[in-house]
């Protein structure tokens, strides 16, 4: 495993990947110039957060996706269509419903033509392997979530594949069975047992990252880049609790919420380079008014470590990430060295009651959202004080994918209600200065 | 796949036959028998002395049920090749997509029913001097009535493979064959099977309608229950009409528990919601059929033969396939736009050469009145529509949200929908003439005969899936008497409503033709619409009539269900729905 000079499994070279409208017109960057190796032996997490653009990166990998430019190269040969050595662990398991475990697990030999008792004699023995013997004949819709993803791994691993990509692939799971399932992994891949040489899996999750890989690729988001490298060379099995595998999820907390302010906190203008191409993430109110509850309340006073707030408030950094980072794009709060320190506003917000709230966060909306200030010049320009919504959106989605752009303005079209800032009618899709009598 | 390996597992522990067997096979080479014998009838010279003559014997019925079944078989068939043709070609060409969808959504509104004395005498033409080509002309009115929204539904499935699924195939290098086989098509069976059953019903209707037809001097009688039912209008003996109704409830039961039930039953298994929930489907031929031993031993042939077939790569050389890929913008570019131009050009072309056809003979006043009867027609559907909504949806509200009596009257209501209307028409006739009532009024009654129930089963399970909760906090906030209907269980069943409405107002244009025009021996009811001038044009064979009738109704078809239905249907997705998505 310490092999790590010979010649690489997977070269990705400058891999760059955009936005593509229902129009075929591409647009943003999701991932920008990104170059990584990966060796014999080795279990390398992409970390990253939702739309850092892993997932279409190990799309690419895998050769499901053509990235708009760059290569990969996979035992020295460029990959652009699946190829047979690489086989892919879906987040959901994506099994066929009408075929059975065993028909499952066969499924990609039989594709190949890999003669019938063959590959009934390589199923069978990969579902063994799995754990999953005695369920050969059982459809997926009898089985749990857990053991849907374990028929997943057989099939993937049933090919013989030397490359093995995860997409998320314990993320769909309660936290105890993905624990099992994590260890169980673990185990066959520290024993050799299982027939492939290297794994690449996409998370969300630093604590998993931590527990299982060699290696971790921090992306950032929009666009998606490498931020870091980090080598883990703690021994398995690994103990969550030991502090030294405390330090590193630290660690990594810190460098994941450090980008987008890159170091000292805003006063006059650190963010004038989010405009409006700068997409919101959906975040009620609600949760928002939350979490600046419960970090302006005793244990935390106003200011908290984001990995002891996540445990705390049983959030992974995909639910956490975007709230803190929300509340330092409006100000209530600010994000450094993987802790969130509440501004006085923050305090402000946290004591008053629900009328001064709602101005103070109409307020903020409108200084520190460009999108929203926006919207809000819009409707006052025009005598009648109304426009449609999707005027709005088709500006966004100069910036971002559609999909985002209606994120972004669901998200706006929420807080602007929230501080009365302005109003919106579903039925009309127009958004006014009005609110309804 | 999963039989296999049970039965393989079975086989080794005893091999004999056991009473269920028996009985299954009794079952088969009864069909088997039966089917042969009436195709073998299906072939006859249109002189032959058995071929055209209709008896009112009753001991002929049988044999004249299974020839309709037949028909109805052969025409499934057929629209099950369209479906897997037409709707995949439709799904992997984005240029085809753009022509063949909307076309289909033209085909669904047309009113198949007046083009059949065209059809009829294509299809003659076809096989000169064989009961064949008028055969075909009846199976073909069926398939135009099953084929659409079988079409729709296969082409919308395709369209929605989940991603990670496609990704799978992909992954392990399925080949397109392969993929559609192994992936597309299951995906799409349970959608499939529920378009199939809805297309039977609409079906049965068609299938009466078409075998006995005269167009001018040709007169045609199918061997069949729409004959017999034709034959007993003519000598005017409402005994047979009685049989024939007898025999039609008979056949769509048997029809509905051998072919259906299992069949459903069958295809839940390629559902996709991966939770075991809702409760499995039962079908007693089917329980019968997995309790056989040998039979179902026998089974494993054709499934064998299926999955290798399915596994076959048939693949394109890859240098077609790049060659097929353009990989040129301006040339892709220059191609949709010659594609589109040869299209419109189609399209201009067809709409000149039925301006000229209809122009040698008629003018515009032709064309005047027959707008105006389509407006009286139109007038008819609305008003029938809203008062069948008026009397279904209280009842099947209330039925609905009593899931004892809901679980007995569903399979009811939609057995009635299925039951060719046009069957009862005759005793709606007599009705008419021994009391003198006004056509333009009681006749249009029998326009939503056969699609009211449409409305009611879809409003039942409409109230039947409205969330108990929601039911519990009306209740718990004392909202009661108008304000319950119009404010909780109204908005709460729209979407199920709107889908009925939509299918029983398609249902009512197409009755329409049967039903403004109707036979008692020698008298003849009309009332003033469209379906009447269709009608009567098709009996002294007026071929630019039928034309410019048929026209002039498929756009107003078309339109009626561009500004009503789907607006509404619009609204119902956006507005109603009870998940809070």
């Amino acid at each position: 495993m310490l092999d790590s000079a010979a010649k690489p499994l997977l070269e990705i070279k400058d891999v760059c990947q955009r936005y593509r409208t229902g129009s075929g017109e591409e647009r943003a960057l999701v991932l920008d110039h990104v170059s990584m190796t990966l060796n014999e032996g080795e279990i390398v997490a992409l970390l990253g957060r939702s739309g850092c653009g892993k997932s279409s990166l190990l799309r690419i990998i895998s050769g499901l996706a053509k990235p708009a430019d760059g290569t990969v190269l996979f035992r020295g040969k460029p990959v652009d269509e699946p190829s047979a050595g690489i086989a892919m662990v879906f987040q959901s398991a994506a099994l066929f419903p009408w075929l059975t475990v065993l028909a499952n697990v066969e499924l990609g030999l039989r594709a190949k033509k890999v003669p019938e008792h063959e590959a009934r004699a390589r199923a069978l023995k990969a579902i063994d392997l799995i754990g999953l013997d005695g369920f050969e004949s059982a459809f997926p819709k009898e089985l749990s979530g857990g053991m849907r993803q374990r028929v997943g791994f057989a099939r993937a691993l049933v090919v013989a594949p030397n490359l093995l990509l995860m997409d998320e692939p314990f993320s769909a799971l309660d936290v105890l069975t993905a624990e099992t399932l994590r260890t169980d992994f673990l185990d066959l891949w520290v024993e050799g047992r299982m027939p492939i040489k290297s794994i690449l899996m996409v998370t969300h999750n630093i604590e998993e990252a931590v527990l299982m890989c060699n290696r971790i690729v921090v992306l950032s988001s929009n666009p998606g880049r490498i931020a870091a490298e980090i080598q883990v060379n703690l021994q398995h099995p690994r103990n969550r609790l030991d502090p030294e595998f405390r330090q590193m999820v630290d660690k990594i907390y810190a460098l994941m919420t450090r980008r987008p302010v890159p170091t000292a906190p805003a006063r006059d203008g650190a963010f004038s380079g989010l405009g409006l191409g700068m997409s919101l993430p959906n975040i009620s109110t609600n949760l928002l008014a939350g979490m600046l509850e419960a970090v302006a309340a005793t244990p935390y006073n106003g200011r908290a470590d984001l990995p002891a707030l996540a445990d705390d408030l049983q959030m992974t950094i995909d639910d956490l990430f975007p709230v803190a980072e929300t509340l330092q794009l409006m100000r209530f709060a600010e994000i450094e060295e993987g802790d969130i320190k509440l501004t006085l506003a923050g305090l402000r917000f946290a004591e008053a009651d629900v009328d001064v709230r709602k101005k103070l966060f109409g307020d903020h909306l409108l200084a520190y959202v460009p999108l929203a200030a926006r919207v809000k010049m819009v409707l006052d320009e025009r005598p009648a004080h109304w426009a449609r919504a999707a005027r709005f959106l088709e500006e966004l989605e100069d910036y971002m994918s559609e999909e985002y752009a209606e994120t972004t303005l669901k998200s706006i079209i929420n807080w602007g209600r929230y501080g009365e800032t302005f109003a919106y009618d579903e039925a009309s899709e127009t958004l006014s200065l009005e609110n309804p009598q | 796949m999963q039989s296999k390996v049970v039965a393989l597992a079975s086989l080794g522990r005893k091999s004999l036959p056991n009473y269920y067997d028996l009985i299954a096979m009794a079952l088969i080479f009864a069909g088997f028998i039966a089917i042969v014998r009436a195709s073998h009838a299906m072939t006859l010279p249109i002189t032959a002395p058995q071929s055209t003559v209709i008896s009112l014997d009753y001991s002929l019925l049988p044999s004249y049920a299974l020839r309709t079944t037949l028909r109805m078989l052969a025409a499934m068939v057929a629209s099950l090749l369209f479906t897997f043709t037409y709707a995949t070609w439709a799904a992997k060409s984005r240029r085809a997509e753009r022509v063949l969808i909307p076309l289909l959504d033209v085909l669904q509104s047309v009113p198949i029913l007046g083009f059949l004395s065209f059809t009829i005498t294509f299809f003659l033409g076809l096989f000169p001097g064989s009961t064949l080509g008028a055969e075909c002309a009846a199976i073909f009115a069926i398939f135009t009535s099953q084929a659409w929204n079988m079409a729709f539904s296969f082409y919308q499935s395709l369209r929605t493979v989940p991603r990670e699924l496609n990704e799978v195939a992909e992954g392990f290098h399925l080949s397109a064959w392969q993929k559609f086989w192994q992936l597309e098509t299951p995906y799409a069976v349970p959608g499939l099977v529920w378009n199939m059953m809805m297309s039977m019903s609409g079906g049965w209707f068609f299938v009466v309608a078409s075998e006995a037809i005269s167009v001018g001097d040709t007169t045609v009688k199918l061997p069949g229950i729409g004959s017999y039912l034709a034959v007993a209008i003519d000598h005017r003996r409402i005994d047979a009409v009685f049989a024939a109704i007898a025999a039609m409830l008979v056949v769509i039961i048997v029809y509905d528990q051998l072919l259906f039930r299992p069949l459903v039953t069958f295809s839940s298994r390629f559902r996709v919601e991966l939770s075991a929930g809702e409760e499995p489907q039962r079908s007693w031929v089917l329980q019968l059929f997995r309790r056989t031993r040998w039979l179902r031993a026998l089974s494993e042939i054709p499934a064998q033969i299926f999955d290798t077939v399915a596994l076959w790569r048939f693949e394109l050389p890859p240098r077609l396939i790049l060659a097929a890929r353009p990989k040129n913008r301006i040339q892709d570019r220059i191609l949709d736009l010659l594609w589109i131009v040869g299209a419109a050009g189609t399209g201009l072309w067809g709409v000149w050469f039925i301006y000229h056809f209809v122009s040698d003979k008629l003018t515009l006043a032709d064309f005047g009145q027959a707008v105006e009867f389509t407006c009286f027609t139109m007038f008819r559907v609305i008003a029938l529509i809203a008062l069948a909504s008026i009397v279904w949806v209280p009842i099947g509200v209330q039925i609905g949200l009593r899931p004892r009596l809901a679980e007995k009257i569903q399979p009811l209501a939609q057995f009635l929908a299925a039951f060719p209307a046009n069957v009862v028409f005759p005793i709606a006739v007599v009705l008419i003439l021994h009391f003198g009532l006004n056509p333009d009024i009681w006749l249009s009654f029998l326009i939503i005969f056969g699609t009211q129930w449409y409305i009611l089963f879809n409003v039942i399970g409409g109230a039947a899936a409205f969330p108990t909760d929601l039911k519990e906090a009306a209740a718990a906030f004392r909202v009661g008497g108008l304000d319950w209907w119009t404010k909780v269980m109204l908005p709460g069943i729209f979407p199920a409503f709107v889908t009925g409405g939509l299918t029983a107002s398609g249902g009512s244009w197409n009755a329409a033709i049967v039903a403004e025009y109707v036979k008692w021996g020698n008298d003849t009811v009309a009332a003033h619409g469209i379906g009447a001038y269709i009608a009567q044009a098709t009996a002294v064979g007026d071929y630019p009539r039928i034309v410019l009738g048929v026209a002039v109704m498929s756009v107003f078809v078309i339109a009626f269900n561009r500004l009503l239905w789907r607006p509404l249907s619009r609204l119902a997705e956006r507005r109603f729905r009870l998940d809070l998505g």
